[in-house]
């Protein structure tokens, strides 16, 4: 991997070179939300130090520069996405208000009773409870292809309630963050689309790992969190494809979404502005930008060699720990280990391991049917991100065994 | 091994959370209330006998991590017997120890001394106190309940 110089990666990154708890930081939670290379971080601070003015608005040079910043980023999304327009990214604060815009502004006004949306068994809450709620507005049922043992979605289940008729939307995660498999998206945007259903795409875990084609992937709607790209919190996409997204009713009402306003009456302004009402988070949104400029000077088929190269690692080295189980091993899987000791609720080892400097998620991921499928209340989750290296891993490992000794 | 991660695992808690005491509901049971805590999957329920501000007898059953197990079950050895007053005084002296706000009194406190080392985990606060809510709910039988959140 001589085109990979981990150690002048991780140098990127601030926040893996300080101590918690007297030990150096081992960041295993980047599913949670990614740490921030300095470019990012620069990034933003220049916004506060130079280019603070509204976005489309004022003729200052602030102003312009905010706005060329934002609407750069836009472009950098589109490519990122292999959009065909840029007026098919919107900004959002992150997936969760992605998903809630397409159930609310794509799916209320379109569903009713006899209608059905089909959701998978390892979707995390925010790609539930959206659509719990438009069904619950409109009388559509809401229906779930299950999960297997490994925690794969059989493309049949999905077949099966596509055939069963009614289907209007089909919304799933292209990796799961409970689990880390992987659904295979393309297949299953293809039924949707045979069965006349439109498909949204929870990516939130995906895009830190794989950049999407949504072109490739023949999916209506694409949805992921910035934070979780390297990128500031409080920042999101949603990307919808030209015809479906225009058709859709405009989410909040407000400034700048407009085109113009009496007391009579109010037009809307064009895509993607109709969707962004009011101030966004323009620092952030530029933060974005920054991000995606530093992923691009990486050699991307290096860092997805490193991060399978280290995933078998780490899965190794649990799979052969004793008294360990590993929850969550579909064939393809990306990114995310979940795993359970027979002697310790995940709980404690949260707090054990991060007396070690380990940062590890433990509970439900918000994926709370996920944990009731493996009769599990909560588990372990250790998530991986290219700045991650061998060392992390023996350090979890090591930590772990420190819980085991503790509590057997 | 951390000496704070010491103080807090010390063996009275890994012993009652490996083997809870009074880990069953009392025959008769006149109270009751279920506790959760979303954020780590903690979830219990208590069951209780209370005769005129008195507490007969008090079990409960439920999953959770070491912490919360063992303060539920230290918490039905402690006040078994005991009148609603004196409980309340042992928790309120409890709850400032564990959330670091106060000094162990030793008189009132005994045994659950030793979870004072929650202090140093704010995260694990809700884990030692979610018992002591869910009994409370039990004994004001007001039907909610209880959640860490
Ligand atoms: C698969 C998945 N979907 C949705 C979300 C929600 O993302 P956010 O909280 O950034 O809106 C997450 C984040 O945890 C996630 O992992």
């Amino acid at each position: 991997m001589s085109d990979f110089d981990i150690e002048a990666i991780r140098a990127e990154f601030p926040a893996l070179h300080q101590e918690v708890r007297g030990k150096k930081l081992v960041y295993l939670d980047s599913a949670a939300t990614a740490l921030k290379p300095k470019a990012v971080i620069e990034a933003v601070s220049q916004v506060y130090e130079r280019d603070c003015g509204n976005i489309h608005r004022a003729v200052h040079l602030p102003s312009q520069r905010a706005t060329q910043g934002y609407e750069g980023t836009r472009k950098q999304v589109q490519a990122f996405l292999g959009a065909e327009k840029s007026s098919e990214i919107i900004f959002t604060s992150g997936t969760t208000q992605s998903i809630n815009m397409v159930a609310q502004c794509y799916g209320r006004p379109r569903l009713s009773a006899g209608d059905k949306v089909l959701i998978t068994g390892l979707e995390h809450h925010s790609n539930i409870v959206p659509w719990q709620m438009v069904c619950e507005q409109t009388g559509a049922e809401l229906v779930v292809a299950h999960i297997d043992d490994n925690g794969e979605v059989p493309l049949e289940r999905i077949e099966q309630h596509l055939k069963a008729g009614g289907v209007r939307i089909v919304a799933f995660a292209h990796v799961s963050n409970a689990l880390g498999s992987v659904l295979p998206a393309k297949e299953i945007c293809a039924l949707a689309k045979s069965h006349d259903a439109i498909s949204v795409i929870d990516g939130a875990q995906a895009v830190p790992h794989m950049a999407p084609n949504v072109t490739d992937l023949g999916c209506d709607f694409y949805a992921f969190s910035g934070h979780k790209l390297y990128a500031p919190t409080g920042t999101g996409v949603l990307y919808g494809r030209f015809d479906v997204m225009n058709a859709m009713s405009p989410y909040q009402g407000g400034g700048d979404m407009i085109r113009s306003v009496t007391f009579e009456k109010t037009t809307y302004a064009e895509l993607p502005n109709r969707l962004e009402a009011g101030t966004p988070n323009i620092a952030g949104v530029i933060g974005m930008g920054a991000a995606l400029s530093y992923l691009q000077t990486l050699d991307w088929a290096a860092v997805q060699a490193h991060e399978e190269e280290l995933f078998r690692y780490a899965d190794e080295a649990l799979r052969e720990f004793k008294g360990l189980r590993r929850i969550g091993t579909a064939k393809h899987s990306m990114g995310v280990l979940s795993f359970f000791l027979d002697c310790a609720h995940p709980h404690d080892i949260g707090t054990i391991v991060d007396t070690e400097g380990v940062a590890l998620r433990t509970g439900h991921h918000c994926a709370q049917p996920v944990m009731k499928a493996f009769g599990v209340p909560a588990t372990a989750r250790a998530s991986l991100a290219f700045y991650n290296n061998r060392a992390d891993i023996d350090a979890l490992i090591s930590s772990v065994r420190t819980v085991q000794e503790m509590f057997s | 091994m951390n000496s704070d991660l010491r103080e807090l695992y010390q063996e009275v808690i890994l012993d009652h959370s490996k083997a809870p005491r009074n880990f069953r509901f009392p025959e008769g049971a006149n109270r009751e209330a279920e506790g959760n805590n979303p954020l780590c999957g903690d979830n219990l329920t208590v069951k209780l006998i209370l005769d005129g501000d008195t507490i007969v007898d008090i079990g409960f059953q439920g999953s959770g991590c070491a912490i919360s197990q063992a303060a539920a079950s230290t918490m039905t050895e402690m006040v078994k017997g005991m009148n609603v007053e004196d409980i309340n005084k042992i928790f309120a002296n409890y709850h400032d120890v564990v959330m670091g706000e106060g000094q162990i009194d030793e008189d009132l406190l005994g045994k659950l001394a030793v979870f004072a080392g929650v202090a140093e985990f704010p995260m694990r606060v809700k884990c030692a106190t979610l018992a002591w809510h869910t009994m409370q709910h039990a004994i004001a039988n007001d039907g909610e309940i209880v959640t860490t959140e």
